[in-house]
């Protein structure tokens, strides 16, 4: 696909030209959706398509105020607080369990590894309806027994549950980032390291954790983002006390769409752009710190 | 034979190699084991619970004991109606059950088999506390006492439940009813609803049953059991229980009260078959009937046979389910196989580039496409707006695009995308340019080229992709949900539905199971063809 060589027949020019507009299609079918909600979403009146008054690029046809409602309405706020609770808890189970185990899973001898790994791998490839079927029997009854036998409160029952199967779910891209990045590590640094008398803990801090850092920080990104956009196991698993912001995003679709949607989804996709751009970054710094690409 | 090698610390070097070898492995599991722990504990057993849901019967044996046992040897063939011992157990069983109102729950789970269960046992729960009264009037009449709480409670209450009761002040919990060996022995019928009725009467009324006159059918089962006393045992060994040697004659005069016909009072269905053989067929405490609800068969006493027509949905839901997840994963093919080739085939920097287009939609959150699809697609929203405008549609004959088949289908396809470009393009990049070249310059067409080497080489991708696309979309909720109307949903919509608004649960968790046994399968063949450990995310 590089440039159409000189010799080219008309028929080739016009297959090359007419490829290049199918795709440059597909990528616009792909990003249009996301892109068009922004201008939508600063939409004066409460409808979802572009008023006469926005097509004039008039100023009156713009103002914010879907985003005061955002940042105002107790029915939206109370749902990012639950967000943002539930979803760096969830994060720090996931990514310190899961570093371990991806740790140990990329020794040279672990037995049973296929079956350990399709377990741990399992969360991500069962539907989320029926993880939220399972967990929904699972964790009312060990809510219940939470309360009645650790003395809980209802909330914090609440938000236990919802961390937990946030948790879970996240795991598995924890476990994939960092056996990937665990893949390149050159194993002979940690002998250099255990030779010239460092402990192994020492070890895993100071030479080890460096280098698969960024592979744990994308991880956890994962995970984070899991969490943060999970509806369907919270719906099942978390009361009204911990609705969260997709939670109320869904609910909102469901029966009467506000145009606030819109500008909570604007926010989403910034959110979005900031996360990719820190993994790309990081995925090019551990390219770059194991020397699998020049810097 | 050579001599053994030895280790420097003078152990034979295998045997010290395969110490090391021993805890190595040991340290490797040891660092597994909390993930492991964790994910069995909140993932793997709570999916094994459901599992066992789906089996799971309990409740009609644990509800309605003592029916279940009389409708053993019942058989519908040779008799419509059970006779009136099934009918007299199934009393006692209702009122136990409306006392710890437990029946509505029963009747709920009846109703998933047959219809209009459900309201016959709220119905019933309501009167069947009469059943029986007109032996209780004639108990009474014989001799009043058997009006007072205290001569049942003297009769069958233990020697030392009764000083313990006697001496309770009336602080804290009355001391729990405890049923005499005697009285157990030689009435063991009463007994047994007796004590029910004295638990029941201490745990749900906070009552004491020497204070409270037994239910009615508590003197039903007495007079049962005393209409069929032959001579054995000898009730004057019960403490005061010369009052039931005087009543065991005087029953043989008592008008006999037909429980059936008490029930067919309360309710003609109590006289209907299908009722009846609902009861025994659901008796088991294990039934196979949800897995057989959902493929539209029924559980009958002559074996599996289908619902009737206008119930059987969840073939077709089934069905549509595959064709849609089909459609769906063709389509990203379709879209993604050129996008995936631009990538692979332009300079690194430019493909960057592109590769933020794929990833962006990807990174984004399902909830905001979903939004974005349901704001686009509706009847007043950009799309129409903008084909309106254009002049391919008449303003009064806008395009349905959503909550039909035909809205989950574009919104899906968008959401899956990446997941069938980026696994296409990682294959894509491993073939070499110059087989194409080699190819053309042996005077191959371009198309020729393209089947014939290229196209070959990219069939792995596509088979990763598309499993991978299939198993998420057949799997999908929200977005079915929210763009799908009725014609565009999915199974785990349905799954969904009996968890939360139906609450059929074991139908629900049958549905769950079927649908996890087609992913597990769609999963290995996955794990044969790219392997798990080769999932990659997003570059």
């Amino acid at each position: 696909m590089s440039a159409l060589p000189p010799y080219a027949t008309t028929g080739q020019r016009i297959w090359h030209y007419s490829f290049r507009v199918i795709v440059g299609l597909i990528l616009f079918f792909l990003i249009a959706p996301i892109i068009i909600i922004i201008p939508l979403s600063f939409n004066a009146q409460d409808f979802f398509t572009f008023t006469p008054e926005m097509l004039a690029l008039n100023p009156e046809g713009y103002s914010l105020k879907h985003y005061r409602d955002f940042f105002t309405n107790q029915d939206w706020i109370r749902p990012l607080q639950n967000s943002l609770i539930i979803a760096p808890f969830a994060t720090i189970i996931s990514v310190s369990l899961g570093t371990l185990a991806a740790i140990g899973l990329s020794q040279s001898h672990v037995p049973f590894r296929r079956g350990i790994m399709a377990i741990l791998i399992s969360p991500m490839i069962v539907p989320l309806i029926i993880s939220a079927t399972g967990m929904f029997f699972f964790y009312s009854q060990m809510g219940l027994w939470m309360e009645a036998n650790l003395g809980m409160s209802k909330s914090l029952t609440g938000y236990i549950k919802v961390i937990l199967a946030h948790a879970a779910l996240g795991i598995p891209f924890v476990i994939i980032t960092v056996t990937a990045t665990l893949v390149g590590f050159d194993q002979s640094l940690t002998r250099a390291a255990a030779n010239m008398g460092a402990t192994p803990t020492v070890t895993f801090f100071r030479v080890q954790m460096p280098l698969i850092l960024p592979g744990v920080i994308s991880g956890g990104l994962f995970a984070f983002i899991t969490s943060f956009d999970e509806v369907v196991v919270v719906l099942f698993v978390g009361a009204a006390a911990q609705k969260t912001l997709p939670w109320q995003m869904f609910t909102g679709l469901r029966e009467q769409i506000s145009p606030t949607i819109l500008a909570v989804a604007t926010v989403l996709v910034a959110i979005s752009i900031l996360l990719l751009a820190t993994v790309e970054l990081l995925r090019r710094r551990s390219e770059r710190l194991r020397g699998m690409s020049p810097a | 034979m050579a001599e053994q090698m030895l280790a420097a610390d003078g152990r034979p070097l295998k045997a010290s190699l395969n110490r090391a070898l021993r805890r190595q492995k040991m340290r490797a599991l040891l660092l597994i084991a909390p993930l492991l722990l964790f994910i069995m504990l909140t993932f793997i057993v709570p999916i094994g619970q459901m599992l066992f849901r789906s089996v799971e019967n309990q409740i009609v044996g644990d509800t309605i004991p003592r029916t279940v046992v009389a409708l053993g040897d019942w058989d519908a063939n040779t008799d419509p109606v059970p006779d009136d011992a099934v009918f007299s157990a199934f009393a006692k069983d209702l009122m136990i059950a409306v006392e710890r109102k437990q029946h509505t729950r029963l009747g709920s789970r009846l109703n998933y088999e047959t219809s209009g269960i459900s309201s016959l046992f709220r119905k019933s729960g309501r009167r069947v506390d009469d059943i029986g009264e007109g032996y209780t009037d004639q108990f009474v009449a014989f001799d009043p006492a058997w009006e007072d709480p205290l001569t049942w409670a003297t009769l069958f209450g233990d020697a030392d439940w009764i000083t313990a009761q006697a001496a309770w002040d009336g602080e804290g919990d009355e001391p729990a009813f405890v049923l005499s060996d005697d009285a157990n022995e030689m009435l063991p019928r009463t007994a047994d609803i007796y004590a029910a009725f004295a638990e029941v009467i201490q745990t749900e009324n906070n009552d004491s049953p020497t204070e409270e006159q037994p239910w009615n059918v508590v003197y039903l089962a007495l007079y049962e059991e005393l209409r069929t006393y032959t001579g054995e045992p000898n009730y004057a060994d019960l403490p005061g229980g010369e009052i039931i040697f005087a009543a065991e004659d005087a029953v043989r005069d008592f008008a006999p009260q037909s429980v059936r016909a008490a029930f067919a009072d309360i309710d003609e269905d109590w006289e209907d078959t299908a009722v009846w053989q609902t009861i025994q067929t659901y008796s088991p405490a294990f039934t196979a009937g949800y897995f057989l609800n959902s493929v539209d068969l029924q559980k009958t006493p002559g074996g599996p046979a289908w619902q009737p027509e206008n119930e059987q949905i969840y073939l077709t839901l089934f069905w549509r389910t595959m064709v849609m997840s089909l459609t769906i994963t063709v389509s990203c093919i379709l879209l993604g196989y050129p996008v995936a080739w631009m990538l692979a085939n332009l300079p690194a920097r430019k493909a960057n580039l592109l590769m933020i287009l794929v990833l962006l939609p990807f990174w984004t959150s399902l909830l905001v496409r979903t939004s974005a699809w349901k704001v686009l697609l509706q009847q007043q929203g950009v799309i129409n707006d903008t084909l309106v405008w254009i002049g391919l549609v008449a303003d009064d004959n806008r395009l349905a695009l959503i909550n039909n088949a035909t809205g989950t289908i574009i919104a899906m396809t968008h959401i899956l995308l990446p997941f069938m470009i980026l696994p296409l393009y990682s294959v894509m990049k491993t073939i070499p340019p110059s087989y194409l070249r080699a190819a053309k310059s042996l005077g191959a067409t371009n198309w020729t080229a393209f089947w014939r080497v290229y196209f070959p080489q990219s069939v792995p991708g596509i088979g990763a992709g598309s499993i991978l696309v299939f198993i998420l979309a057949i799997g999908y909720y929200i977005t079915p949900e929210i763009v799908g109307g009725t014609k565009g949903v999915f199974i785990s919509n349905r799954i969904a539905y009996h968890i939360s608004t139906s609450l059929n649960w074991g139908l629900a968790a049958a549905l769950g199971a079927i649908l996890l046994a087609v992913v597990l399968l769609l999963y290995w063949a996955y794990d044969r063809i790219v392997g798990i450990d080769n999932v990659k995310l997003g570059g």
